[in-house]
């Protein structure tokens, strides 16, 4: 008889050969390609250099990198803002507002997101929608520039990123026991009392996977910042797609990539270590 | 009569169209172990969650010393509950739980450590601080739910059926433990539970709730022994209910006319007289089996079991009455499907439902 630790080792294998052939075989790739050289017309010459990296310090470069911080931070701040709230109320809603609340959320996933995002460009453009309804409102008098500015590309993050925080708030209220709620109460507890040391504290594993998943994707969503930005907020993610097609510059754009990937984790990894010993100082 | 601590007026409650309480009035004393003992709807739960402010009832008023505290939030009130699932806190530990109500309060850390150390000594879990509510079993959660809410120091201590999700045998030891524990501190303690049994081994009082109405308020003995409605001798007491005729009254006992025959039932301080119907309560030890006694109450065996140390009869009488009669050991004698006599001794038969203007003032 096989021991039941061996099975699961058994059944997890296509999890493991799947990580393997798409997850860290390309990553090993793509690290290897940023210390090759660049033979130009999207040819790569496998001698070591360290040219890739070097020249990402150059200050447009390492502005660019800012700017992509920056514009993450913000965006996953206003989704943490917008979406805890957001999910918490909906945990409290009867079993039928919640179901068709879920049903809203998602409906838009069923239209591509580039499509979604060109929706907004009707929306933001001098004569669209928005400025439109301004106008004819005698709110302004001449459109609004809206369209292609870093308010834009952060709205259109917030708006892609922000049901996965949405969601995942929901999961962890959701189980929420309401007699927790009531027994801090009744222990002379008030509503925002109660909120901070019982419902915050129950609830904030979702919060912090809702940071995780806004955040990650806040970094790489190149097109978002293409199709809002026009050409003047340039991300990370835009630079790296720009390397790889119009610059052809394959190895440069792997050092971009390693080091994005590594700032992340970095990021994460700081961010579950803050947020884990504020667990421990509970009382 | 002791100070009274907590008086509910004419409370009523009304649930999506349903009512849960129809105007129940209170009062309860300082000091005193009372117990809601009812089955489950008959609104025993929200009456206690209108005392503890977690629910407010739609007409009436909840007077906590001297206070009225119908429209105060929870943490306004200084009464705490135990509740029925416990519901301690998951995050925290078993210290930073019995240490939650004193923490709100701004109590300094020290004071706090000194507290759940003594309310865990009284609810025997020392060294227990450090586990979280996950480590720990069924009766040690009880415990901390106990200790926690104690450590308040309400003035007023609220049980929602807190034994209900334990085995019998830790039933029992925690019912023991509780009742002492209430004597220790002089806490008044208001108690949840629809096991009978557990209400009669606890309570100073007993309050038996039906259908959002207090059928009876009592002592243990005058709501087992003395039964004032019908729902009160089954439910307390497991009585079987006979309905009759007064034939006539003798030395302080009635002679009731019954299924086919006639029997005795003392007629304690009623004022009832020759003529009257009547509604007769019995409990099955107390229906002695024969094969003829010659009081001319028959009846056929239907069913006969045996288990716990008891046997127990259904019998049919002859108007189609059905009967439980049980008793202690082995009875041979009677068959199923056999006739046999059935009759009770005066004293152990009871006049329940008996209309106000007929009860005159008992003993």
């Amino acid at each position: 008889m096989i021991s039941k630790k061996k099975r699961i080792t058994w059944a997890a294998l296509p999890l493991y050969l799947f990580t393997i052939l798409f997850v860290v075989g390309p990553m090993i790739y793509m690290t290897a390609l940023s210390f090759a050289s660049n033979k130009g017309g999207y040819g790569v010459e496998w001698t070591f250099t360290l040219d890739n990296y070097r020249q990402i310090f150059q200050p447009v470069y390492l502005q660019t990198f800012g700017q992509s911080f920056q514009l993450a931070i913000s965006s996953t701040l206003i989704i943490v803002l917008l979406g805890y709230p957001f999910g918490y109320f909906m945990s409290k809603l009867r079993a039928k507002g919640k179901s068709r609340m879920m049903l809203l959320i998602m409906l838009p996933f069923w239209v591509n997101s580039l499509i979604r995002l060109y929706g907004w460009i009707i929306i933001l453009q001098t004569k669209g929608v928005l400025n439109g309804i301004l106008q004819n409102l005698g709110l302004i008098e001449k459109p609004l520039k809206l369209l292609y500015s870093y308010p834009a590309v952060l709205l259109g993050m917030v708006y892609a990123l922000l049901p996965f925080m949405i969601l995942s708030v929901y999961t962890s209220a959701e189980k929420l026991d309401w007699t927790l709620i009531e027994a801090s109460r009744d222990l002379g507890a008030g509503k925002w009392q109660t909120f901070r040391y019982i419902t915050f504290k129950l609830t904030f594993p979702g919060l912090l996977s809702g940071v995780i998943l806004s955040f990650i994707p806040s970094m790489g969503l190149f097109f978002i910042a293409d199709i809002l930005g026009g050409n003047k907020i340039v991300l990370v993610g835009s630079l790296i797609q720009d390397q790889m097609t119009r610059g052809s510059n394959w190895p440069f754009a792997a050092a971009l990539a390693v080091v994005l990937t590594i700032l992340t984790s970095l990021c994460i990894y700081l961010y579950s270590k803050i947020t884990h010993a504020e667990e421990l100082e509970g009382m | 009569m002791g100070e009274v601590l907590l008086q509910l007026e004419n409370i009523k409650k009304n649930f999506d169209g349903t009512d849960v309480l129809n105007g129940i009035d209170l009062s309860i004393e300082k000091g005193e172990f009372i117990t809601f003992l009812g089955s489950s709807g008959c609104g025993k739960t929200t009456t206690l969650r209108i005392i503890a402010g977690l629910e407010t009832p739609d007409e009436g008023r909840v007077i906590l010393e001297g206070k009225d505290v119908t429209s105060l939030e929870p943490n306004q009130r200084n009464v705490n509950t135990v509740f029925q699932n416990y519901a301690l806190f998951p995050h925290m530990t078993v210290a930073e739980n019995v240490g939650y109500g004193l923490k709100i309060k701004k109590t300094p850390k020290q004071e706090i450590k000194k507290k759940v150390k003594e309310m865990l000594e009284l609810v025997q879990l020392e060294g227990f601080e450090k586990r979280k509510p996950s480590e720990l079993s069924g009766g040690q959660k009880q415990r901390v739910a106990i200790a926690r809410a104690l450590a308040n120091n309400p003035s007023l201590l609220l049980l929602d059926e807190p034994l209900g999700a334990l085995d019998l045998q830790l039933r029992r030891t925690m019912q023991h433990e509780l009742k002492h524990l209430q004597k220790k501190l002089g806490i008044t303690f208001v108690y949840i539970t629809h096991d009978q049994e557990e209400a009669i081994n606890m309570s100073d009082r007993i309050v038996v709730m039906n259908n959002g109405f207090f059928e009876q308020i009592g002592t243990s003995d005058e709501v087992y022994n003395h039964p004032k409605t019908s729902y009160v001798a089954t439910f307390v007491g497991n009585a079987n209910i006979l309905h009759g005729t007064i034939e006539k009254v003798v030395d302080g006992k009635a002679l009731v006319q019954l299924c086919d025959g006639k029997a005795l039932v003392d007629m304690e301080a009623y004022a009832l007289e020759a003529g009257d119907r009547v509604t007769v309560a019995v409990r099955s030890e107390n229906i002695q089996v024969d094969e003829d006694c010659g009081c001319g109450l028959y009846a056929t065996v239907m069913e006969k079991t045996f288990s716990g140390g008891m046997l127990r009869m259904i019998l049919q009488a002859k108007d189609g009455t059905e009967l439980v009669a049980s008793r202690h050991g082995i009875d041979a004698r009677a068959n199923v499907g056999d006739e046999i006599c059935f009759r009770w001794e005066s004293d152990h038969a009871v006049f329940v439902d008996v209309p106000d203007c007929k009860r005159g003032v008992r003993k």
